[in-house]
């Protein structure tokens, strides 16, 4: 009996796990909420972006969520390519230029200024949207230690897509649920994994001023901005569609000739 | 290949040629006036479209490393940058991501079509063992694939499948090791997965020429199960099988192009959009769809060296079928017994499947899922190991007819 208090040990962790486990048969399922049935313009075969709301939401973007997510796989001249927000190339060139870009090394190869800040640059047409903090340490420094993510991919990133990100910005200021706590420096957003979530509220009513007069209410925003990160997941969708329609009309065709051929060579087999 | 030569040369060239690399008349011969059972169904068309997806992966898997960078810094980008600023690039890493799930979906009812008939009875025997290294190839060949986008689900896939390796007693630890180039997986394991990426699918190409010259010499079985008694029975194989296959085709490609135009994400997982991190764990990490009936069977076994053999065994066993099935009548139209069974073990895939998708603490209608998965996993080695060689010695085969003609007059 040598090894008696290991088995007490073993005996003693196991009733904690069961008293442990018989718990945590009462705490709450925090998993998240199904996303809200929001529809787009986007979805189904022949569904395309809607112009506008990828306009506005580009707006969206740019004026309250790039204070903090970066949009890492998009370029400038995506913004007036077709399928996407239909800007100009004159328009894209003007987002372009007033987004300042890290700079290429100077006539002293330097890419610091003397107080060692980066030096910048206005960008191009064919520079990427710049992070808005310089890494990642940075940026969790600025956010009570979380990191937001990068917004680019966020639709594919997620299941439920559009919706998701439409739920989650549409999902605050509820209250939470009896016996459910808050963590310090957390917002609760059911729609969230865990329930817990480090974004403040983003949006408010009139968060951004419309240009198109479209009154900026925080479901117009949400469903503005997730169209137009569904865009900035997927630029090819258009395209992608519509050539599937083609691609699908004459392989239909051309397998109706191989049918009739087939019958008619097949017809003298016994 | 098989038997005398047809060919006749006819132009001076093609004669010059005959004499010194006959290669006409091996296409001739293979392709051309090969005699093939005039009474193929539908399930026998899936070995060409094998053909065409194999072309197809190798096609758009060129064109993609071409603006591919294997490196763990830029892999993500890089798949990004296909996707958005190459020509078409969306188009050409779409078709191949999906293509791999259309060639394993054309591989199972492939398999299941000639567990069904009795292909792999003798003389097919060599014909059903290369179709296996081939199916092994490609599970390897898609593995190494799914790693290369290096998302969170690339990342973990491959962690916790190579990982796999470190159950074996002793030496596993240093095999996994040996396997990653490093302490875990990271670049030097991106780097490797892709050389070999790209090696395997010529390996396949090469064992797919096998396949179908040891195809070539006994010729095709049939839905019948029974042997060629006459040239009455067949067919040359152009123009009637290549019209019947190139129209069941071209159905196969528009069913395709319904996912890759209309559905491309379907057999994605969103986590794999997030570039990989090693700092954070997925809260899921499933397999392919095509990887989880296999995934269920290693899930089921409570020790991690066991459920490792049993899921090597579960596809090794299929190399030994042509010995286990100790039945005289090939195709289960006559097998009523057998019959049942080879739907039980459709179903039992498929369940298997199921398993494997959801959490290993999954409970179903009060079900745990991994009680589920054990029976299957019974069923899945029982119908091999116990059944097959059973049911062939007590089973009561309806009659055979005489010929494959003689059914097809008398109707």
């Amino acid at each position: 009996m040598t090894h008696l208090p290991l088995r007490l040990a073993l005996a003693g962790s196991l009733g904690l796990s069961l008293a442990f486990g018989a718990a945590s048969a009462h705490t709450m399922d925090t998993h998240r909420l199904p996303p809200k049935k929001e529809e787009f313009s986007f979805e189904g075969p022949f569904g395309t972006y809607d112009r506008g709301a990828l306009q506005r939401g580009f707006q969206v973007y740019k004026e309250v969520c790039g204070a903090c997510h970066v949009l890492q796989h998009v370029a400038f001249h995506n913004l007036s390519e077709p399928g996407g927000p239909g800007f100009s190339e004159a328009q894209a060139k003007g987002i372009a230029a007033g987004y300042k870009v890290p700079a290429e090394p100077n006539d002293k190869g330097e890419t610091t200024d003397d107080k060692g800040e980066r030096l910048t640059r206005p960008g191009i047409i064919a520079d990427y949207f710049p992070n808005p903090f310089p890494n990642e340490n940075a940026a969790r420094a600025n956010n009570n230690g979380n990191l937001p993510p990068d917004l680019s991919m966020i639709v594919k990133a997620r299941r439920g897509g559009p919706q998701y990100v439409y739920s989650i910005l549409t999902g605050f200021h509820q209250t939470p649920p009896k016996g459910f706590t808050v963590t310090k420096d957390k917002y609760y957003n059911p729609y969230y994994e865990g329930w817990n979530i480090g974004m403040p509220p983003p949006l408010q009513a009139n968060s951004v001023s419309y240009t198109d007069g479209t009154r900026a209410t925080v479901d117009q925003e949400a469903r503005d901005v997730a169209t137009f990160l569904a865009w900035a997941s997927e630029p090819k969708m258009e395209e992608r569609k519509q050539m599937g329609f083609s691609v699908i009309l004459f392989l239909l065709a051309f397998a109706g000739v191989l049918f009739a051929a087939k019958r008619k060579l097949w017809a003298d087999v016994h | 290949m098989s038997g005398p030569s047809t060919y006749n040369p006819k132009s001076g060239i093609e004669k010059w040629l005959d004499t010194r690399l006959p290669l006409p008349r091996l296409l001739h011969d293979t392709m051309n006036t090969f005699p093939t059972p005039k009474n193929l169904n539908f399930w026998y068309v899936f070995g060409g479209i094998l053909t065409f997806c194999l072309a197809v992966q190798i096609v758009t898997g060129i064109v993609l490393a071409m603006h591919y960078k294997p490196d763990a810094a830029l892999a993500f980008g890089s798949v990004e940058k296909i996707m958005r600023e190459v020509n078409y690039g969306w188009l050409i890493r779409y078709v191949h991501a999906n293509g791999a799930s259309m060639f394993f979906l054309a591989v199972y009812i492939h398999m299941f079509r000639g567990l069904y008939y009795g292909s792999y009875k003798a003389p097919r025997e060599l014909i059903w063992i290369i179709g296996v290294l081939i199916y092994l190839l490609m599970t390897a060949t898609a593995f190494f694939g799914y790693v290369l986008p290096w998302g969170q689900m690339s990342f973990w896939g491959a962690t916790v499948i190579t990982n796999f390796f470190s159950a074996i007693p002793l030496v596993g630890t240093h095999i996994s090791t040996w396997l990653w180039g490093d302490f875990a997986v990271g670049d030097a394991t991106l780097n490797r997965f892709f050389s070999l990426h790209y090696l395997l699918p010529f390996v396949i190409a090469a064992v797919v020429g096998l396949h179908i010259w040891a195809l070539h010499v006994p010729g095709n079985n049939n839905p019948l199960g029974i042997d060629v008694k006459s040239p009455q029975d067949t067919v040359p194989f152009h123009p009637y099988y290549t019209i019947k296959d190139g129209f069941y085709l071209v159905l196969f490609v528009i069913f395709f192009s319904l996912f890759v135009f209309y559905a491309p994400e379907f057999f994605g997982n969103a986590d794999n959009a997030i570039e990989a991190n090693p700092l954070v764990t997925p809260p899921e990490i499933v397999p392919e769809w095509y990887l989880l009936p296999f995934y269920a069977i290693l899930r089921s076994i409570p020790n991690k060296l066991l459920g490792v053999i049993a899921l090597g065994a579960a596809i090794l066993v299929l190399a030994f079928i042509p010995w286990l099935d100790t039945s005289r009548v090939r195709s289960c139209r006559f097998r009523p017994t057998m019959k049942w069974l080879f739907w039980f073990f459709v179903v039992d895939c498929l369940i298997l499947g199921y398993c494997g998708s959801q959490p290993v603490d999954a409970v179903l209608a009060g079900i745990p899922l991994v009680l589920v998965a054990r029976f299957g996993t019974a069923y899945y080695f029982g119908f091999f190991i116990l059944l097959m060689p059973l049911v062939g010695l007590f089973e009561t085969p309806k009659p055979l007819p005489a010929s494959i003609s003689q059914p097809v007059l008398g109707e």
